[in-house]
């Protein structure tokens, strides 16, 4: 008997068939989720829970050990200092402050750490090489959680206390309470400096469509940015210097790096710089020998061969797998708990255990971790996009 | 759902057993007084493993029940109840009366269904900071670091009692677990570390050099520990109220283990009926009329049981003066009403 064969629809047809399995399929997870959102009902409703986000706007009563928060002053929103009497909502936003100043720092602090021991592994010299490789391997073959603990109980508490510290260039401190500095304020009113510096950084992107165009009209836009950057700063001078005071427990005024914050940021630096070794690594690694062979036969020096061939391409490979790094990094700040580091998972942990709300405190952290991943992988997709075009 | 189950236990109980005046008589008739306590808490329950014997605050008011009760106490039955078990362990009858650092809550005599006795140690959140800070109060810790524990709701005792003080520098940092926040503050991070006292104290005696902590006397909030008995036998709580009332009182009238032979022979009228020398006040509870003399001179007064478990010399120290642990007439809260 031979096979029969395949009766072909005809297009229409299949295009129907098509859109019928599409909405069964979509009707199925609708009802699917419709369910468990019910289940979910009830069963708090039995539980004589009920849900609602009206707990942001009470009064949060518990105190956050740093971190700025947003408020409104003179109808303008503006950071500001945390205060226990401030709302939940301002709670989690001073969480939410230390969790992105946590991974801004630590992305830049990772890139440079990291692309320099990446490329550290093809220096000519035995010793960098190899301690480059030690690096990468010792701190990508440890968990995170115990670099942490290392950082934080085995190095940064392990600092002399506040009162048998030395005054490093007269009024640095570093003991067990942190780091404490100086700061230089500027008189110019804050907002003023903010939207000066907004300017200041468009002219700095606009240089780059420029440099394309004219070299002379991008020279122009540099001075420019000179002269805006001394304008911001010119009221400052006189400038106004804010000194730490030695207090009977801690330094006052100035600028103080608690060390929770130090050792979130060393931990997760040094972790994410050993993966981006790697990765710059395998980027450069994967070019064509002709490439090296190449610029050295035109004569490059070997920083040269690196700057002007080397890296521009190896960047392009790395940069998708760099962002994967740096939204790994940000959730990877939510092990600020274990030293005591109020980031957003910490604050919203202490705000659940006082409200009770606790599902809805997940819902927000869920959303918001969603967001920051979000916006970190748009950003790196248009670096690479921009990479790709100036290639 | 938490108190659902003991309350049914409860009511079954109630419906089994409902004669009234029971436990006395049953204590009595087994000629030993089943005792809850726990096992693990040191200072207040807690089986010394180098003598083998139980020791605490709560330990000896379970003596000193025995003694009152059975005449003798070493006729006490120490049965270990945890956090969880302590109310079913009674309600089953598996237990007489329980002393086991159970602070005094409405949910628990509304629906839980006990009763509680006097309040016998005043606990709350408590400040533990370095010897080497010279700090001796509360009010000098403006601009200090605090260090507690997450999700205790110490976190909001702090921020409530720092504003209260208008202090605006001082910080307060919260830690996963007791153990990461000692290691903290014995770092040095942290200037004050504070948790309930209780637990203030066995940080400080399981610490490598205990001398160099101080626990300061005041408290932050308040968690009152009581022992407690079974509702619907008035007759048994009554017993066991005068039973932590007398020793109250012997402290009070300087009543000691010591003294109490030539204290007997007092022409003071007052003490005389304390003692039972007078008067019939153990007669008609159904106990030995002299039942706060038994109890003196086998386990010793208030004070003494406290300075024995909780005192200067020993490990768990934790400062009595000044707080509402002391006797009324040193400004204290332990009061037992009068005697006349």
């Amino acid at each position: 008997m031979t096979a029969r064969p395949r009766r072909l629809a005809n297009p229409t047809e299949r295009l129907w068939r098509r859109q019928v399995i599409r909405l069964i399929v979509l009707a199925a997870l609708g009802t699917v989720i419709t369910l468990l959102i019910r289940a979910l009902e009830h069963s708090l409703a039995d539980q004589g829970i009920h849900f609602s986000f009206d707990y942001l706007f009470e009064v949060a009563g518990i105190p956050i050990s740093e971190g700025r928060t947003l408020g409104i002053a003179h109808g303008w929103p503006v950071l500001q200092e945390y205060l226990p009497t401030d709302m939940n909502s301002q709670a989690l936003l001073t969480g939410l402050f230390n969790t992105v100043s946590v991974s801004l720092m630590a992305i830049v602090a990772a890139t440079v750490l990291g692309v320099a021991a990446g490329l550290g592994r093809f220096s000519s010299n035995w010793l960098l090489r190899n301690m480059c490789f030690a690096f990468t391997e010792a701190f990508r073959n440890t968990p995170l959680l115990v670099q942490l603990m290392f950082w934080y109980f085995g190095v940064l508490l392990q600092l002399p206390p506040i009162t048998a510290v030395a005054h490093l260039l007269g009024a640095v401190t570093v003991s067990v309470h942190g780091i404490s500095a100086p700061r230089i304020d500027s008189l110019l009113p804050a907002g003023v400096g903010l939207l000066l510096c907004l300017l200041a950084m468009l002219m700095w992107i606009s240089t780059t469509a420029l440099r394309q165009v004219n070299r002379r009209a991008r020279m122009i836009v540099i001075w420019l940015i000179a002269a805006l950057v001394v304008l911001a700063l010119a009221p400052a001078i006189p400038l106004n210097v804010d000194y730490p005071i030695s207090g009977r427990f801690q330094e006052f005024g100035g600028v103080n790096i608690s060390p929770e914050l130090a050792a979130l940021v060393l931990a997760i630096s040094v972790n994410s710089a050993a993966y981006i070794a790697e990765i710059v690594r395998g980027a450069v690694d994967s070019l064509p020998i002709g490439q090296w062979e190449a610029a050295a036969s035109l004569g490059l020096t070997r920083s040269d061969l690196l700057r002007q061939v080397i890296l521009p391409q190896a960047v392009k490979i790395a940069l998708p797998s760099l962002g994967n790094q740096y939204i790994s990094l940000t959730k990877n700040t939510s092990l600020g708990i274990a030293v005591g580091f109020p980031e957003l998972f910490n604050v919203t942990g202490t705000i659940a255990n006082q409200t009770g709300r606790s599902l809805e405190g997940f819902l927000i952290l869920m959303v918001t971790y969603l967001l920051l991943g979000t916006a970190i992988s748009f950003a790196v997709n248009y670096a690479n996009s921009n990479a790709l075009r100036v290639g | 759902m938490r108190i659902g189950l003991p309350l049914l236990f409860a009511a079954f109980f109630l419906m089994v057993t409902g004669s009234q005046g029971a436990t006395l008589d049953l204590v009595v008739r087994r000629g030993l007084l089943n005792c809850g306590t726990d096992n693990t808490n040191p200072g207040f329950g807690y089986l010394n493993t180098r003598t083998g014997q139980m020791e605490g605050l709560d330990v000896d008011f379970c003596r000193a029940a025995a003694a009152a009760v059975l005449g003798d106490s070493q006729k006490v039955n120490f049965i270990v109840v945890t956090d969880k078990s302590r109310f079913t362990a009674l309600q089953t009858h598996q237990v007489d009366v329980v002393f086991a650092h159970t602070t005094i809550e409405p949910e628990r005599e509304s629906a839980v269904g006990v009763d509680f006795l006097p309040i016998n140690f005043y606990d709350g959140t408590g400040i533990m900071v370095k010897v080497s800070s010279k700090v001796t109060k509360f009010d000098e810790l403006e601009g200090a670091t605090f260090c507690t524990t997450q999700g205790s709701g110490i976190e909001a005792t702090l921020a409530s009692a720092i504003s209260r003080m208008g202090w605006r520098k001082s910080t307060v940092l919260t830690y996963e677990n007791l153990e990461r926040l000692f290691i903290a503050f014995n770092a040095g991070r942290c200037d004050a570390m504070s948790t309930d006292r209780s637990a203030l104290v066995s940080w400080k005696a399981n610490s490598a050099r205990p001398a160099d902590f101080k626990i300061l006397g005041e408290t932050l909030d308040k968690s009152p520990f009581a022992g407690f008995v079974n509702q619907g036998d008035p007759r048994w709580r009554n017993i066991l109220r005068w039973i932590v009332f007398g020793l109250f009182q012997a402290e009070e009238s300087g009543v000691t283990s010591v003294n109490i032979v030539e204290r007997l022979k007092t022409a003071d009228p007052f003490v005389q009926r304390v003692l039972g020398v007078t008067g019939s006040v153990g007669r008609d509870f159904g106990i030995a009329n002299d039942f706060v003399a038994k109890m003196v001179a086998q386990v010793g007064n208030y004070g003494e049981i406290y300075d024995r478990n909780l005192g200067e010399k020993t490990s768990y120290f934790l400062e009595r003066k000044g707080t509402p642990n002391a006797q009324w007439k040193d400004g204290g809260l332990i009061y037992s009403p009068d005697w006349k």
